[in-house]
């Protein structure tokens, strides 16, 4: 694909021109690409841990891209494609180059809401195609919500059937392969957000007795709130769909959520209640809420899966596991956030400034590419804590209608941060070059 | 038996009746687009005065048919009895700042119809390119445009989109915004453009358009004889915003007309000078003319069917202006709430919804003389890759 992305939008060919000039210059005649490792990972799936090293040569006759694995030859292909420029003749040129590159951070993604709207097939594997394009490895895939439950179950059926907007705009096992699989060829790792015990209002349409009934004087309100945490039948749900889970994701974190858990239906429940009194958690509801999220948490241990969660999860002083993430996304006093999370020994991921969908007038891309990520109070075994972050997309005014030119090329600022180093940060130079990617990725 | 639909009479037609002729004509500001819509059992009938009223009652009736979950399509019965509150219901596009394909202009213009937008103002040549093919002036776009072969708007390209336009009952009012915002025009009008100064020299920079040498004038006069030839519609929109005195301040041939002319220090009256001649010049050519509200701002002696277009937008001020501007007699239209370019998060179309353009301190002549607004799409952050959802 990248032949194609080199030569294929060719001005030769729009315009009809052919080149005046003689090929008189040293020509380039190949590029060659070199895996080092005795195991490329061609097969694999790419992990936190894959290098994405590579050292990229430009000289006539041939030129030579060598990486580690085959992760760092995607991202040396990328930029190789982005070297080689078209003169006013039709003429591909390309400058001698001596490329040593590797990320600063190895987590960098984009968060995307099929809940709020359903986003077609098409849609997010063209993301995917951007994301490549931005270096980006993650796609943090926000897949139901409360609005909707897209996600067809095998175990589960009921739950997209009863929970998705209509039965058409669902993720079949073989949409959901698709995605992991396009992803894959592009180095791209998709972790998969099962958000719970809040933002579950959908999963309640297709599965029984799994939200807590809301009550008022006494009396069901006919509502519902949060995954209800105290009956058994939950913990049963959770452990056979979260098997389903992990043998559908390949990567090996998924997302367990944990934020905004609103606590008044609870308060509400006369058996919640009785249980906060039988565990002794007073009323202090935060207990119940790291009491339901430690055992998500062992369960999805179980399947052998690393779990990322949102900060209240760390913030409610819920026992985490030692190599739980924990995504940094509250706005306020973020940089106090991560001093506390990588203090505690815990690795973080941040996307407090980079709410994407927050749009504005103007220039914003600017405010994203001035982020830096480890200005924060903290010694450098913290800083390495973080591990990266992720721009996000939230759905609630975003479809398929507007969902590319929303995205782009505000995420590329984000893209930039997370993979150059931190002294990347002249916004001049920043602009040129921003401008001529846009083009180049339309 | 009582519970089946009554379907005994499928509605096969729908019969539209038009009372004056007018096909081939363009549409009009005093154009009526009232209609009348009748659907009963066994007959559908749309009755307007003129086509445009019909074209209204025909979107009106495309959004009243539904279609249940069996395909069937059907009607409510339905008496409908309509006409637009403003004459002049328009939709700004720019395409100076960012290029935009005729694919995206058509669209456009599809998408007002469907909204009953009946004016299309047209924004095309600004400061930063000049995509207009003038036939009088060929080197303005040659030298102006992005791109003088893929990025500018032939005569051919013109008359699509004002007939696209007709066929909506939509009117496509140009816009040649005078005497500032012009920088697009220098490279391919040498000398119409005021040289700027540094001291004794000029800098080689150049700014609004040269208000005191007769080429100017002679310029000015022949491409507007153009462009009232090309553009139908009675009225030109001639700009006239936001005029940098600055560079006019610089240039020492300025100063001294300044000084000849008696006009003091006031820049503002060298602006008038101007403009003054510019709407002479417009009416001699039999258009009418829409200005920015500067030009009124700036006590310019305009004709009485001037049309006071206000923009500007601070804390309500543009309801005080458009009081100052009907109670001088002039008419108006408002844009100040209805930047659609200035986005932000969330449903800010309830913003622009909840707009009440009459909410000023006046007597009903006053409120008379507003006859409508325009949203406005500025193109400093818009192209083809995001114009549609931005819009709409």
């Amino acid at each position: 694909r990248y032949y194609e992305y080199i030569f294929g939008h060719s001005r030769r060919r729009t315009w009809g021109r052919w080149p005046l000039a003689a090929r008189a210059e040293p020509e380039l005649f190949q590029l060659q690409v070199v895996i080092e490792a005795g195991d490329p990972g061609c097969d694999r799936h790419p992990q936190l841990a894959s290098s994405e090293a590579y050292h990229l040569t430009v000289t006539e006759p041939v030129a030579i891209l060598k990486a580690p694995e085959v992760w760092g030859a995607l991202r040396g292909l990328e930029t190789f494609s982005q070297l080689v420029h078209e003169d006013d003749y039709g003429s591909f040129l390309v400058n001698e180059s001596e490329i040593n590159d590797f990320p600063r951070f190895p987590h960098r993604g984009v968060l995307l809401d099929t809940s709020r709207h359903y986003l077609p097939l098409k849609s997010i594997l063209t993301n995917l195609d951007a994301m490549a394009f931005n270096k980006f490895n993650v796609l943090h895939w926000h897949i139901v919500d409360d609005q909707s439950f897209p996600y067809q179950s095998i175990y589960f059926p009921e739950l997209s059937d009863k929970g998705a907007y209509s039965s058409n705009l669902i993720y079949t096992p073989t949409d959901v392969r698709l995605v992991i699989e396009y992803a894959r060829l592009r180095g791209i790792r998709v972790i998969p957000e099962f958000d719970t015990p809040g933002h579950t209002q959908s999963w309640g349409k297709g599965q029984k007795d799994l939200l807590t009934p809301c009550y008022n004087g006494g009396q069901p309100t006919g509502s519902f709130g949060p995954v209800n945490p105290v009956w058994n039948t939950t913990y049963n749900f959770m452990t056979k769909f979260f098997k389903e889970i992990s043998s559908v994701f390949p990567d090996e974190f998924i997302h367990l959520g944990g934020d905004e858990v609103d606590f008044s239906c609870w308060k509400s429940n006369p058996e919640v209640k009785e249980f906060m009194k039988k565990q002794g958690f007073g009323i202090d509801y935060a207990k119940l809420e790291s009491y339901y999220v430690q055992n998500i948490l062992d369960i999805v241990s179980s399947y052998k899966k690393g779990q990322m969660v949102w900060q209240e999860v760390f913030d409610h002083k819920a026992q985490l596991k030692p190599d739980t993430v924990v995504q940094v996304w509250m706005a306020n006093n973020y940089a106090r956030e991560l001093s506390r999370v990588t203090g505690a020994g815990f690795t973080a991921v941040l996307s407090a400034p980079w709410y994407l969908d927050y749009i504005s007038y103007g220039q914003d891309w600017k405010k994203y590419y001035s982020v830096e990520p480890l200005n924060f109070p903290g010694s450098e075994e913290q800083k390495k804590l973080l591990i990266g972050g992720e721009a996000c997309l939230w759905g609630e005014f975003v479809d398929a209608t507007n969902l590319t030119p929303r995205l782009w090329p505000r995420a590329s600022a984000v893209g930039e941060r997370l993979w150059s180093s931190s002294n990347v940060t002249n916004l001049q130079d920043a602009y040129n070059r921003l401008t001529n990617h846009r083009c180049r990725m339309l | 038996a009582e519970n089946e639909p009554s379907w005994e009479t499928p509605c096969a037609s729908l019969l539209v009746y038009v009372s004056t002729p007018g096909c081939d004509g363009f549409p009009s500001l005093d154009s009526s687009e009232s209609y009348k819509l009748s659907v009963s059992k066994g007959s559908m009938l749309l009755s307007a005065e003129t086509i445009w009223g019909a074209l209204r009652g025909l979107e009106t009736f495309s959004q009243l048919v539904g279609r249940d979950e069996n395909g069937m399509y059907y009607i409510n019965e339905t008496e409908i009895v309509d006409f637009p509150r403003f004459p002049h219901r328009g939709l700004l596009l720019d395409t100076s700042r960012h290029y935009l394909p005729l694919k995206a202009i058509l669209e456009t213009l599809d998408v007002m119809a469907y909204n009953k937008f009946n004016v299309f103002h047209w924004h095309i040549v600004d400061d930063p390119s000049f995509p207009y093919e003038s036939s009088t002036f060929p080197e303005l776009s040659k030298q102006g445009a992005f791109n003088a072969m893929t990025h500018v708007y032939t005569a051919s390209d013109v008359r699509s989109v004002i007939e696209y336009a007709r066929l909506r009952g939509i009117r496509v009012i140009a816009e040649f915004d005078t005497p500032g915002h012009t920088l697009s025009w220098g490279p391919g009008a040498p000398g119409l453009l005021t040289p700027c100064y540094v001291g004794q020299g000029p800098s080689g920079v150049y700014g609004p358009i040269n208000p005191i040498v007769n080429s100017t004038y002679q310029f000015v006069t022949s491409l507007f004889q153009e462009i009232s030839a090309v553009f139908p519609d009675f009225y030109l929109h001639l700009g006239g915003d936001e005029v940098d005195f600055t560079c006019w301040k610089s240039n020492p041939e300025i100063r001294a007309f300044m000084v000849q002319m008696g006009l003091g220090q006031d820049y503002k009256k060298l602006e008038s000078f101007y403009i003054q001649r510019l709407l002479d010049i417009v009416s001699s050519l039999g258009k009418g003319y829409i200005v920015w509200q500067e030009v009124f701002d700036n006590d310019v002696k305009l004709r009485p069917d001037t049309i006071i277009h206000v923009w500007k937008e601070n804390d309500l001020q543009y309801l005080n202006e458009i009081a100052n501007v009907t109670r001088s007699g002039y008419r108006a239209l408002l844009s100040a709430p209805w930047y659609l370019n200035r986005i932000s998060y969330g449903q800010d179309w309830i913003k622009a919804y909840k707009v009440e353009p009459l909410m000023f301190e006046g007597v009903p002549e006053q409120k008379a003389l507003v006859i409508g607004g325009e949203a406005c799409m500025w193109g400093e952050y818009v192209d083809v890759t995001n114009l549609t959802p931005r819009l709409w």
